[in-house]
């Protein structure tokens, strides 16, 4: 941008003796003003309407949720609110329940962003050698990231169903007990994951994938003359590549498994669903706010933890950022 | 990139700039205002009405073909039913419906549990349904948890859930328990412990893979509601840790959980649904809409092979119930009001009764054939009428409380988690009581 727009003052204002200004100077000067005016003016307009969108949608309703969290709120009488101070907050940082919900929501991102992320590196790594009709290939793996949350989730309940559910049925062929998935600690939570990496792992591959092919082919033929196996193409050229791209694929993970909702909603559904199973064992954040605002009507509490939730992701965003430096600094 | 710039492309830049403003202020006024659009349009030019009705669970009058029966008695009038499965997720949907006063229905259902607060909160968006209904009609109670300290009647009574308790008489029969109806209720009729000892009974001899309760969080249903004193004082406290029948039915379901009594399994859910189907429990506490529900999912196979008796004790009880209420902002208010006078009336309740079991709340309809000498042949065709008309009359007047939905489901997840993990009874009270507290709170 920079070296094709010069500074339009350079053809407004040409230097001229001073003398008295004639009419059309006059205008002349006026013009070059507003041209000025216009050269700092418009890119903010022309970023407008994102920020007037964003404003309304994402910081009005961010800044207000602020404002909810400090008073007491009733799904019954929104019209009347009561400030209560951070009162709110105390309330949630001292139900256990809160701090079941932020380790399970923890516990369910590790274990779900991790294998997905390795197995989203490995795909893209196969899908980025030559293959017949790699489209297709391409496609197909995005594919579960194109079906709704609902319906992915929808059709894991009946997977995972401990009566009658097709994993069950399929243990029950081999041999083993029939497993109550959604009961267990571990089990439901292992079952959400799967949900999750189902749906992601195609998304983050293509990314990867994408980012593969920006690699300059230079390097790898460097790198094959001095022998380095395929293995090691892919360990000591790929990766280091490939760095902002996995930082940008764990943000996005993070923040994804943070706002996880719909999949542990429908893993049981009805009741169960809105609780996160009948001891929380599988109540992310998400569904701990839902329950809150709109089971228990509440909506002071449930704001405040909207407000913990931003806040725990800064944390998250923090700790990132600095890992993200010292290995980058480790790796010089 | 040289810009170039005439006259032309400064318009056209305006026009961009406008364009784009005019689609922000677009979107921030949908945004803002949301549709309007509540489904009942008015009457249209030929004075058609639609009307809508919003409901949960089964309310029956699909059933009994009411909604058809109405619009042949009123050929301008249509009937169009929304109903949403569990009342769980229809309640707050109907709460965000009242507080931004659009979306809602001409009728809207409200459950029993939920009225006390919709009285409390909300009264001034329903009609006073008072002046067009008789609401003397009712069981004394069922028009008092409607009224609103103004005197105005909110919701129409639909129908109340007397206790009774079906029992599977093939099981008891296998097991060695009398099969008789009397016979059982004569067993049972020193109250909930006697049913208690009766399952211990029937565990000696169980068929193997059965149990004798679904749930033990049905019978603490049960106890509570049978007690005037429930979770709430009369002057609107929650009582419910110092409260006897709360006591009462808590341990009388921790000793089911520990005796293994109850297959622990979560009421209305897929796995409870198919130990009906399989049968695999031999009782359920049965209020008179479950009969409906029992004979659903245990299916044409069960046939014949269950039975109903009175519910244990003396004491009869209340559990559910529903109210149909018209929101004010409706736009055929009057036209919504008389269908739920007629719906409310001896006649179709007694017709909806025939149809799902769902009793009357309106006592016109007790000397009705339909109800008095109603047989279900489901239940070895048990004189359900009968069961329930007595145990209708002698129903206490329970106090409610805004949060009584809440307490009972947060009470009845603990109760699950002492008949399936074994918690011991001290610590699922304690969780129960934190929830809780945090509902109320």
């Amino acid at each position: 941008m920079a070296t094709s727009t010069p500074t339009r003052d350079a053809y407004a204002s040409p230097p001229r003796e001073p003398r008295e200004k004639p009419p059309s100077e006059r205008r002349q000067l006026w013009r070059s003003r507003l041209w000025r005016f216009d050269d700092k003016a418009s890119p903010y307009a022309y970023i407008a309407p994102f920020f007037l969108v964003f404003g309304a949608f994402g910081l009005y309703p961010l800044l207000y949720t602020g404002w909810i969290a400090l008073h007491r709120v009733e799904m019954t009488g929104l019209d009347s609110m009561e400030w209560v101070g951070w009162e709110n907050f105390d309330k949630i940082l001292h139900d256990p329940e809160f701090w079941t919900s932020v380790s399970n929501t923890f516990l369910i991102g590790v274990i779900s962003t991790v294998p997905q992320l390795l197995v989203a590196l490995g795909l893209a790594h196969l899908l980025n050698y030559r293959l017949r009709a790699s489209t297709f290939w391409r496609t197909v793996i995005l594919t579960p990231y194109a079906t709704s949350v609902a319906s992915a989730a929808l059709v894991f309940a009946l997977v995972f169903r401990a009566d009658g559910g097709l994993l069950n049925w399929t243990l029950g062929l081999v041999g083993f007990d029939p497993v109550n998935w959604a009961n267990g600690h571990w089990t439901s939570k292992l079952a959400i994951s799967i949900i999750v990496i189902w749906r992601w792992t195609g998304y983050n591959a293509l990314i990867y994938l994408a980012a593969m092919q920006a690699v300059p082919n230079d390097l790898y033929e460097a790198a094959s003359l001095d022998g380095a196996s395929r293995w090691q193409q892919f360990r000591k050229v790929t990766i280091p590549s490939l760095r902002p791209t996995i930082l940008f694929t764990i943000v996005i993970s993070t923040i994804g498994s943070m706002q996880l909702f719909g999949e542990p909603l429908l893993l049981e559904g009805g009741a169960l669903g809105a609780t996160g199973g009948n001891e929380n064992q599988y109540e992310t954040l998400s569904i701990y706010l839902y329950n809150y605002g709109w089971n228990l009507g509440h909506l002071g509490p449930a704001a405040a933890v909207a407000w913990a939730m931003l806040a725990l992701l800064l944390i998250i965003a923090a700790a990132n950022w600095f890992i993200g430096r010292f290995v980058r600094k480790s790796a010089v | 990139m040289r810009i170039t710039r005439s006259v032309a492309g400064r318009r056209r830049r305006t026009a961009i700039v406008a364009t784009t403003g005019l689609t922000v202020t677009a979107l921030l006024l949908t945004g803002c205002g949301g549709s309007s659009d509540s489904g009942s349009k008015g009457a249209d030019a030929d004075g058609n009405i639609t009307l809508t009705l919003a409901d949960f669970g089964q309310f029956g009058y699909k059933e009994a073909g009411l909604f058809e029966k109405y619009h042949e008695l009123n050929p301008k009038i249509t009937v169009k039913e929304d109903t949403t499965a569990e009342e769980k997720n229809y309640y707050p949907k109907l709460l965000q419906q009242l507080n931004s006063g659009s979306g809602l229905a001409d009728v809207q259902g409200i459950e029993v549990g939920r009225i006390k607060e919709i009285v409390d909160t909300k009264a001034d968006s329903f009609a006073d349904l008072s002046k067009v209904i008789d609401v003397n009609e009712w069981v004394s109670w069922k028009a008092k948890q409607a009224t609103a300290p103004s005197g105005a009647v909110i919701g129409a009574g639909t129908d109340i859930g007397p206790m009774s308790l079906c029992y599977n008489r093939e099981l008891f029969e296998k097991a060695g328990l009398p099969t008789d109806r009397t016979e059982v209720a004569k067993r049972t009729a020193g109250g909930w412990e006697d049913f208690l000892a009766l399952g211990e009974e029937y565990k000696k001899k169980a068929p193997k893979g059965t149990y004798f309760m679904d749930s033990a969080s049905a019978m603490f249903n049960a106890v509570v509601s049978s007690s005037p004193e429930q979770y709430y004082d009369a002057s609107g406290k929650p009582v419910y840790k110092e409260s006897a029948s709360v006591a009462k039915g808590w341990d009388l379901a921790a000793e089911a959980a520990s005796k293994k009594l109850t297959q622990g399994l979560a009421q209305f859910e897929d796995q409870w649904q198919s130990a009906l189907r399989k049968s695999t429990v031999a009782t359920v506490v049965c209020p008179a809409w479950m009969a409906g529900q029992i004979s659903t999912y245990a299916g044409d196979a069960n046939k014949g092979k269950w039975d109903i008796t009175s519910a244990p004790g003396t004491t009869a009880a209340n559990w559910g119930g529903s109210f149909l209420a018209v929101p004010k902002s409706g736009k055929n208010v009057d036209e919504a009001t008389k269908l739920v006078k007629w719906l409310t009336a001896p006649e179709q309740q007694a017709a909806v009764f025939k149809a799902i079991g769902v009793f009357p709340s309106n006592q016109g309809a007790y000397e009705l054939p339909d109800v008095k000498s109603a047989t279900l042949p489901y239940f070895n065709d048990a004189p359900i009428g009968q069961i329930y008309a007595d145990g209708a009359k002698s129903i206490p007047e329970a106090v409610l409380g805004p949060k009584d939905g809440v307490i009972k489901d947060s009470i009845s997840t603990q109760i699950n988690n002492m008949e399936q993990r074994g918690t011991k009874p001290d610590a699922a009270w304690d969780v129960a009581v934190r929830t809780i507290d945090k509902a109320i709170g």
